[in-house]
């Protein structure tokens, strides 16, 4: 008994001593994880180190806001800088969880046009800085398909090209893509789905695929379907499926009709023990450079305009010019659809009952 | 001479060496030792009740109570509590609406309310965020300035929605739980069909977790009963691959499963080998009800294998003996005469994997596709993504009662203190 | 395998062997993954399936990359040769190698407290005299009972209200929480074959009862005691549901960065860290049972 006592004791100690030696220099820098994370240490993590000389500690998480709500509710802060979509930067700035970012600290670009100006319209907010925009689109493997799909339509189209599908198990982007499909155009996509019609179009025309869907919900299984053979098309985060065929010599292609494309943020939860650190961070990482360095790893758009002329090849394959394969290209962007980040703020949570509710029929 | 009973009862009562009278000393004794006893547990239980079970009992109070659209909007709650709920709104109303609608927006919490209202009005967030930030030019009288803000202030359920989360402990999140809806006026309704969803998921949790905990009885009792009866060199080997999935951790077990049943994978591939599927419609046996099930017995075998084990263990073997003696066959010998010995262990065991089925979300969510969720994927999901905590907190509430009866119910036929775990 | 008695019909005789070929499928399934994890940790490509490579046995579809990478990942600078910075690199930054050292550390700590608490309330349980025994009981062994994602819920929101979320001690307390109903019931179902004479008799002796439990009752309960923690660490060892709400990145154990390693990443170094885990499982049990048959060797008794 007094042998367990004092090795309690001593545990305690110890584990006392563990927990209040948190590393104050590391900034917690948080992602998605994958390719993608990767692509930010490359481009922004170690030359921001490299300049300061602090140190980053990189995590990976599955989106949303609840660590961060919790965290900032419990008073203890531990994730500095957090990359989030735009409506999860929306609806944590407009709850008080976020620290505000003023644009004037951001750097401006190399022709000397202000930082306000050089971001793309809608991509600077008053907590959230943009620094990527990504595109949900599908893809198929080429080598199994001699004559692929072209369009949305197709995607639906189990008699023409016959096997199974993989699509996100969430209605965002998921609706979208129906309603395409099913001939809506892409600017009346959101006015369509206000309406009690238009969700039940778009959950009939997903009635037609339902029992061959294969339903993802991590950014890194669509490749994995795809290779597996899982499935023959799947609905994909662009930037994934370019890294499998660049990095791994995967065949796919990727049909960009339909695109529904969105922003990725830089936020700073409020109340996070390194706020000067995080803010330089931030400036630093969307620097016209930087954003255009990223774009050498990873196929998703840079959010300032001065990006887009720097963007060049792949880091390791100078044949392959990233350019084309960005969201924004101009031959992309034929029927392309802006997320609405103000419909999904106020109906997710009841679309989300429905299509679970769908799902589980 | 024997005394007599008179004798004794006549005289003092007997001492200990002290002079206390015996009964007294022993009641002291009695008191000590129960002390020392509860002083034993007593450690224990106050840290399974501060760390564990305060924070269960928190999380029901969750359920339950949520002031998040009281505390923040304290003018609009008090005008609300007096309101019938049907008639017009008043003035004094609008006027309230006004003054919270600019705090909130001054203090960055106009967004927590306005989550709030959106889960009993879907749609009206955006109503509450876009006209905080127009208020602060309206004159009165308000309840015209406001409408002609935005005339969806001047329909009715926007205010029926307001009163309803005004209220701090309220029902409706237990109603959700039950696919229902608490409305102000009518009272329980039940839930718009199309959004009907976590009482079938509650059933299709049982349906799932009875037919794991039958699967893990089919395959574990043999097994069970082979370990229990071989000499004890040869069934600690064969121990070791009931004790290896164990000590495996549950994630990669689960991956393992994906490589073998999905449809490339080592199952379909060894069926079109033989020739009883063909390559093009191969067998789906993940990512739906089937792999869910697959996967959970796999996991959940060995924790029915080890209480059989340990109960087995401990039935002789002349029992058997002596009833084939009598006469009976081995098959009635059997049923006669060992399986009811086992019911404990088939009891503790059943009992376990029911319950830990129940519970589980890690597997469900890897393998279990569109129709092999479970309720706690559920709850996991507001918990993390929707941040609705109070309907994760109902919906938790429902399940742990249930668990609780079930587990009472154990209680009374069999008695918890007969678990064994080998 | 015992001879069959001579009384056994033909029926019986073709049960027998029927018999012990449905155990051997049973058997089979129960290690099928385990098995095909093993090969897969060698597949060159970072997904979860046998390459055409793979199953032709060509050799350039298998790699130990996956196994490089438990070290690599997360060092600053994975690419530098091999020296003494590139140990204590791979050690302080290594996110694996930090998943181990937490996995342990918090395993042990957890197995500590709850062995030591459990044990305790075990022996206070068995006593007769201990009133409320039956609710006290019930309520010590409710963390297996309740369903783990409420608890973990709870314990997420009241740990952060009070501090301690994301930290080492708040993981500890919960993983201890959860293993101390194991210890328990291993702990009293040893003590049911205690005699209760034998306390009795020491303190007719003149022992104290502090000496009493060292001298007499301890030694007797130890494998109780042994297998009970066993169990609780196990349980904290394996243990993601605790660990995805509760701990902070500084905290990760192995099963939650095998969590992430199926979902946000899809790597296969989880199978190469599984088959590490199972080769050292393995060698364990085969050491216990080696060292069981050699103190029977050496008692000269050999049960059946």
């Amino acid at each position: 008994m007094s042998r367990f006592t004092k090795s309690l004791i001593a545990v305690a100690g110890v584990s006392l001593c563990v927990s209040g030696a948190a590393l104050a220099n590391d900034l917690t820098i948080v992602s998605w994880g994958g390719a993608y994370t990767k692509s930010q240490i490359e481009a922004y993590h170690k030359p921001w180190m490299a300049k300061t000389g602090k140190s980053i500690v990189s995590e990976d998480y599955g989106g949303g806001i609840a660590e961060i709500k919790a965290q900032v509710e419990a008073g203890n802060v531990t994730w500095d800088v957090v990359d989030v979509e735009l409506s999860d930067a929306i609806r944590a700035c407009d709850e008080g969880l976020l620290e505000t970012i003023d644009s004037s600290i951001l750097p401006n670009a190399p022709d000397g046009t202000a930082a306000s100006d050089d971001f793309l319209p809608g991509t600077l907010h008053e907590c959230a800085v943009a620094n990527i925009v990504w595109s949900s689109v599908y893809a198929y493997d080429k080598s199994k398909m001699a004559n692929g799909p072209t369009t949305m339509a197709d995607f639906f189209d189990l008699k023409k090209f016959p096997g199974k599908r993989g699509m996100r198990k969430a209605p965002k982007v998921t609706l979208e893509f129906a309603l395409i499909a099913d001939g809506v155009a892409a600017k009346d996509v959101y006015d369509v789905l206000s309406t009690e019609e238009g969700v039940a179009r778009a959950f009939a025309k997903l009635d037609t695929i339902k029992d061959d869907v294969v339903w993802w919900e991590a950014g890194a299984q669509p490749p994995q379907l795809l290779a597996d053979g899982e499935v023959v098309m799947s609905t994909a985060w662009n930037g994934r499926i370019f890294n499998a065929v660049a990095g791994e010599g995967k065949p796919f292609e990727i049909v960009w009709d339909g695109q529904v494309y969105d922003l990725d943020l830089w936020v700073i939860p409020k109340g996070s023990k390194n706020k000067d650190a995080a803010l330089d961070f931030v400036a630093f990482s969307t620097a016209t450079e930087q954003l255009a360095a990223q774009a050498s790893w990873i196929s998703y758009g840079p959010a300032r305009k001065s990006s887009g002329a720097l963007v060049g090849a792949y880091h390791d394959q100078p044949n392959l010019q990233m350019a084309k394969h960005m969201p924004t290209a101009a031959a992309n962007l034929t029927n392309a659809v802006q997320n609405d980040f103000e419909f999904w703020a106020d109906n997710n949570e009841q679309l989300n009952e429905r299509f679970n509710a769908w799902l589980a029929q | 001479m024997a005394m007599t009973e008179t004798d004794t009862s006549a005289q003092m009562p007997i001492t200990a060496a002290d002079g206390t009278p015996l009964k007294k000393k022993l009641a002291q004794a009695l008191f000590r030792s129960r002390v020392r006893a509860v002083g034993l547990v007593l450690p224990l239980f106050a840290f399974v009740m501060a760390s564990f079970v305060i924070p269960i009992l928190a999380l029901m109070w969750q359920g339950v109570y949520n002031n998040t659209f009281a505390e923040y909007t304290p003018n609009l709650t008090e005008k609300l509590s007096v309101w019938d709920g049907v008639s017009q709104p008043t003035e004094d109303m609008f006027a309230a609406l006004v003054v919270d609608l600019k705090t909130t927006r001054k203090d960055k919490t106009i967004g927590r309310i306005a989550t709030r209202v959106n889960q009993e009005l879907p749609g009206s967030r955006s109503l509450f965020t876009s006209s905080a930030r127009k208020v602060g030019k309206l004159k009165p009288p308000f309840a015209e300035s406001v409408v002609k803000m935005d005339e969806k202030w001047g329909e009715i359920e926007i205010w029926q929605a307001m009163k309803l989360t005004s209220q701090s402990l309220t029902p409706g999140f237990y109603a959700t739980a039950l696919d229902g809806r608490y409305t102000v006026d009518e009272g329980f309704v039940s839930q718009v069909e199309s959004r009907q969803i976590y009482v079938k998921l509650f059933w299709r949790t049982m349906l799932i977790s009875g037919t794991v905990m039958l699967l893990c009885l089919l395959l574990g009792y043999p097994v069970a009963y082979l370990l229990a009866t071989l000499p004890l060199r040869y069934s600690n080997l064969l121990m070791i691959m009931v004790l290896l999935p164990f000590w495996t951790s549950l994630l990669v077990r689960t991956t393992a499963w994906i490589a073998i049943l999905q449809s490339q994978g080592v199952i379909n591939d060894l069926l079109v080998w033989i020739g009883v599927a063909s390559d093009e419609s191969r067998f789906s046996l993940i990512y739906n009800m089937t792999g869910t099930i697959i996967a959970m017995t796999h996991i959940l075998l060995p924790f029915m294998i080890l209480p059989l084990y340990s109960v087995m263990k401990t039935i002789p073997p002349s029992y058997m003996r002596a009833a084939r003696s009598l006469g009976a066959t081995p098959t009635l010998a059997f049923i006669k005469v060992y399986m009811p010995q086992t019911v404990p262990g088939v009891g503790a065991g059943g009992l376990l994997v029911f319950i830990l089925a129940i519970g589980y979300y890690i597997t469900p969510a890897l393998v279990g596709g569109q129709d092999g969720q479970l309720i706690s994927n559920m709850i996991a999901y507001h918990m993390q993504k929707s941040l609705n905590w109070s309907l994760a907190a109902a919906l938790g509430g429902i399940l742990l009662a249930g668990v609780l009866l079930l587990y009472w119910a154990y209680d009374r036929i069999i008695g918890i203190d007969n678990m064994k775990l080998g | 395998m015992a001879k069959l008695p001579p009384y056994t019909s033909t029926g019986e005789y073709i049960w027998h062997y029927t018999y012990r070929f449905i155990c051997g499928l049973i058997f089979l399934f129960l290690i099928l993954p385990i098995l095909i994890v093993l090969p897969l940790s060698f597949n060159v490509e970072p997904y979860f399936s046998f390459t055409p490579g793979m199953l032709s046995f060509d050799p350039e579809a298998f790699s130990l990359r996956w196994y490089e990478d438990i070290l690599r990942n997360g060092m600053a600078a994975p690419d530098e040769p091999l020296s003494w910075a590139w140990f204590s690199d791979t050690w302080n930054n290594g996110q694996w190698m930090r998943a181990i050292r937490n996995s342990f550390f918090i395993g042990i700590c957890a197995t500590l407290l709850s062995t030591a608490l459990g044990t305790l309330a075990a022996i206070g349980l068995s006593r007769s005299e201990m009133p409320y025994r039956r609710m006290i009981m019930s309520i010590l062994i409710s963390p297996m009972i309740v369903p783990l994602v409420i608890t973990a819920a709870g314990m997420f929101f009241f740990y952060s209200r009070i501090q301690l979320s994301q930290t080492y001690i708040g993981v500890i307390m919960a993983h201890a929480v959860l293993g101390t109903p194991f210890v328990i019931i291993t702990v009293t179902a040893t003590l049911v074959g205690f005699d209760k004479s034998l306390v009795r008799a020491a303190s007719s002796l003149g022992a104290g009862p502090i000496t009493t439990f060292r001298r007499v009752q301890m030694p007797l309960i130890i494998p109780g005691v042994v297998s009970g923690g066993l169990f609780a660490f196990i349980t904290s060892f394996d243990e993601v549901v605790a660990v995805l709400f509760l701990a902070s990145p500084e905290q990760r154990t192995i099963p939650r960065q095998m969590w992430s390693g199926i979902r946000e990443q899809i790597s296969p170094t989880i199978l190469a860290v599984a088959t590490l885990l199972v080769i050292l499982s393995v060698i364990l049990l085969t050491v216990l049972e080696l060292l069981r048959r050699r103190s029977e060797r050496l008692r000269g008794i050999t049960p059946g």
